[in-house]
């Protein structure tokens, strides 16, 4: 069987030995430990998993890791490393992780990494979009406590910061 | 535990102990004692203590699940002890180190936890003051408490400053007495979700994400159908993958899967799996179970106390549903040496899951360490410790930890429901439109809010226990859904029935003054006189009480073909005064975002002992397309004491669509969900029951 023995994930190499046919969540939460990717249905029915590879929102639950050896793996541990408490705990978070906490766009919780990530998607293909837009865009991912306003909310937040920070840059 | 223990644990400082109220009240003395044997009193309800670095921790056997307890819990030691937000740190739910605990449910944390917290934190601040007047003697009513600082004239002092090489333990009641809610300065405000940041990072350690040392993984073995039996059992070619242990053990306590517990375990996943599916068995079924089809009319058959009717009764239908946590049920359990077992999971009882695992291996109760890490999620549906004891059982054979995580379809299989339930009511109405006669029953799915909140002398409510095909447990509001709908929509018949505005025939039928307040709010807001009647278009609305909370909402809807989209709803809940106003909109409009799945489609098909809608595929639930525009209206009630608000704001949902489907098409829809399969057709009967 094909084994993938190197992943460039969060802008870092990471070296590991899995069956290429096994999930890039599996391999991620059980191998790497980055566990900021939830499983939530194994079907892509709820994108709790989803991670962006080469900058695309993709559900790794449903994606081989075979598939995405040498291509770019960002995980919500890598959005804003220095956040993390792996890096300085105090440190700077990405405008849509500030977006979602600004908001209280969450409850519990488990769907909000695969959020952030799919808006962090969105927002790169359509940097400006309107509460319709948001809605269909986001519509792949379940938020079981009904945050979904709030999520829309948080995102035209995002998106506002996003284009006071170009517009003085 | 004794007080050395304690301070053995937690190291030096001082530590507030809260007794409840109904405890023996010699344990309610009240001064410091310094007496390091005495034992910690029986029942205790939190603790709270400040360190002598003067960091605060308070203990309590809540567990967040979303509802943001931690933050509310956070914000009541905040605001008593006077200290910022970030000085404090909450351990929640964890069986070693926090008080006994029933459980997170019944909106019973706000009412019952919260105000005892705020109890030990201002024993705490005033521990903290005669600290300060003994080191600087000074007079008790010189000093104060503000921003985590003790001050006193020219003299300022940080908590650890004055809890240094104490060792102080009190015991107070929990009758102490608090600052009204019109002076709080930290709770009533929308403070931020304290652990927002472990959060977005996805830093957070879910029970799913827990990892120990050399932890296996496990995989179990579930029946093709409730109650078959194992009848044989193959493992040799499971047994034969290497690093795989098969592990077949009878269980003691209830199990739906039954009393065989057959699981893997493995060093990775994959090979776990593999191991699963190479398990031949062979089951014996049990046939004859009723279906999701034929499961109200064995509700009737099986029920007890069946009486006959007085009025003439509609028959409404309430399907199963399920609760989709979108973490699945999830534990790791790790044994010591010396037999005692320690265990990580997503729960809502951690001491009832202790329980569980205690009287499953015969061992005493101290001898089990829970701890619930902030989890993904409840709704009532954690109660039990499954996965618990799965986990348990497998790491003890294995001799190794073992992490059993639930897949989605074993979650949507073997979790149990809210429950399915025959409804029938009926009213009679006078020419004026006042109440004259309610009638009411309810088989299976549960009492909670059985009783009208109208004004009317001759009833009869009555709720029938029956049989029930699957295991049904709690949810959010319980039945107080189903007994809403129903109650409801036949007081909505009964207004059309004389002509009157629903919500003028509620309001003349209503003395509760509260429950009027809400209905008037959410009226107003939603311009009900105003509303503009068009094709296509529908309006409803519902009221109701539920746990001490206040709920009335108004709907919107629009009709295309058999389709229907709930536009626009506005809800208006009071449930005593605010704790945090953020939260409670984010509470109120998420059991609007909720219930509409219950109200619209959501059910759990069923047949021949196998659930059909075992996964996400086949069991839709709200998302973003579905969501009308939602606004919460917030009565707060500063002199009355805060209820909870987890559930109560579902319960007028699917009331309110419903009657706002009978606005816009004239059909009186009778189940739960109202339209799986789209409205019925206008020439087909509107009541399917």
């Amino acid at each position: 069987m094909a084994r993938i023995t190197e992943l460039e994930i969060n802008g870092t190499r990471r070296h590991l030995d899995a069956d290429s046919d096994r999930t890039l969540l599996s391999v991620l939460r059980d191998d790497l430990a980055l566990t900021g990717a939830k499983y939530g249905c194994g079907e892509g029915q709820c994108a709790a998993c989803t991670v962006l590879v080469d900058g695309t929102p993709t559900k790794s639950c449903l994606t081989k890791v075979g598939a995405v050896a040498g291509k770019r793996i960002l995980t919500i541990e890598g959005l804003a490393p220095s956040a993390h408490p792996a890096g300085q705990p105090e440190g700077k978070l990405h405008p849509v992780q500030e977006a979602f906490l600004e908001a209280d766009a969450m409850q519990c919780g488990w769907c909000t990494p695969g959020m952030i990530l799919g808006a962090v998607g969105l927002l790169a293909r359509s940097p400006n979009p309107t509460d319709a837009e948001i809605s269909s865009g986001m519509n792949g991912h379940i938020c079981r406590c009904g945050t979904y306003p709030r999520i829309v909310h948080a995102i035209r937040l995002a998106s506002k910061k996003a284009a006071k920070k170009g517009a003085h840059a | 535990m004794t007080r050395r223990e304690f301070f053995a644990i937690v190291g030096g400082g001082i530590v507030v102990i809260l007794i409840p109220d109904d405890s023996d009240a010699q344990e309610s003395g009240g001064g410091a004692r310094r007496g390091m044997n005495q034992r910690m009193p029986e029942q205790v309800s939190a603790w709270l203590h400040i360190a002598e670095d003067g960091s605060v921790t308070v203990y309590t056997g809540k567990v967040e699940v979303g509802q943001n307890a931690r933050t509310s819990l956070t914000q009541a030691a905040a605001e008593e002890l006077h200290a910022p937000i970030a000085s404090i740190q909450l351990v929640m739910g964890d069986t070693a180190l926090t008080p006994f605990d029933m459980g997170t449910s019944g909106s019973g944390t706000t009412p019952n936890m919260w105000p005892q917290i705020r109890k030990a934190s201002a024993a705490a601040r005033e521990m903290l003051i005669d600290l300060a007047s003994q080191k600087w003697t000074v007079d008790r009513a010189a000093i104060t408490v503000a921003d985590g600082k003790v001050r006193a004239g020219e003299r300022s002092a940080g908590f650890g400053d004055l809890t240094h090489g104490e060792k102080l333990a009190r015991t107070i009641p929990a009758g102490a007495a608090l600052t009204p809610a019109g002076q709080w300065q930290v709770a009533g405000k929308p403070v931020e979700k304290v652990n927002g940041r472990a959060i977005v990072t996805g830093a957070h350690p879910y029970a799913y994400d827990v990892h120990r040392p050399s932890m296996l993984y496990a995989k179990v073995l579930y029946p093709p159908s409730f109650g078959a039996r194992l009848a044989a059992l193959d493992s040799a070619a499971a047994e034969a993958i290497p690093g795989v242990k098969v592990v077949r053990q009878k269980i003691s306590g209830q199990r739906e899967a039954g009393a065989d517990l057959v699981g893997v375990v493995a060093p990775d996943p994959s090979t776990a799996e593999r191991a699963l599916t190479a398990l031949k068995a062979e089951w014996t079924p049990v046939n004859g179970q009723p279906s999701s089809k034929d499961v109200f009319a064995y509700f009737k058959q099986t029920a007890q106390n069946a009486s006959s009717p007085r009025l003439d009764l509609a028959a409404y239908t309430v399907a199963y549903i399920a609760h989709v946590p979108l973490e699945p049920r999830a534990a790791v359990a790790e044994w010591s040496a010396d037999g005692k077992l320690m265990v990580w999971t997503g729960s809502q009882r951690p001491f009832g899951v202790r329980s569980e695992l205690a009287a499953e291996f015969g061992i005493p109760e101290d001898s089990v360490h829970v701890i619930v890490p902030d989890t993904g999620s409840g709704y009532g549906g954690k109660h039990q410790g499954d996965a618990a004891v799965e986990a348990a059982v497998l790491a003890k054979a294995a001799g190794r930890p073992v992490k059993r995580n639930w897949t989605r379809e074993e979650e949507m299989t073997w979790a149990y429901f809210r429950p399915g339930g025959l409804l029938e009511a009926g009213g009679k109405v006078n020419p004026d439109g006042t109440l004259a006669a309610w009638e009411f029953h309810n088989y299976n799915s549960g009492p909670s809010s059985l009783g009208t909140p109208y004004r009317v002398a001759d009833k009869h409510e009555q709720y029938h226990r029956t049989q029930s095909p699957l295991r049904q447990g709690s949810y959010r509001a319980l039945a107080s859904t189903a007994n809403h709908f129903v109650r409801e929509s036949v007081m909505d018949d009964l207004a059309h029935s004389v002509s009157m505005d629903p919500l003028e025939f509620r309001l003349k039928n209503l003395d509760n003054q509260r429950l009027r307040n809400v209905l008037t709010a959410a009226a107003e807001r939603f311009g009900w006189s105003n509303r503009k009647r068009r094709p296509g278009r529908g309006f409803g609305l519902a009221a109701g009480t539920e746990k001490g909370g206040y709920v009335a909402t108004c709907a919107e809807i629009a009709v295309t073909g058999s389709a229907v989209k709930v536009v626009r709803v506005v809800e208006a809940f009071e449930c005593g005064a605010i704790v945090n106003p953020e939260h409670l909109a984010n509470q109120v409009e998420g059991a609007v975002a909720m219930g509409i799945g219950g109200a619209l489609f959501e059910h759990v098909d069923f047949a021949d002992g196998q659930i059909l809608t075992n996964r996400l595929g086949r069991y839709p639930v709200p998302r973003f397309a579905d969501m009308p525009v939602i606004e919460s209206v917030l009565l707060d009630r500063k002199d009355i004491p805060s209820a909870g608000a987890g559930e109560t704001p579902i319960v007028g949902v699917a009331p309110a669509i419903a009657n706002a489907i009978f606005d816009a098409t004239g059909q009186r829809i009778r189940c739960l969900p109202l339209v799986a399969n789209g409205l019925p057709a206008l020439s087909a009967p509107s009541a399917p029951a």
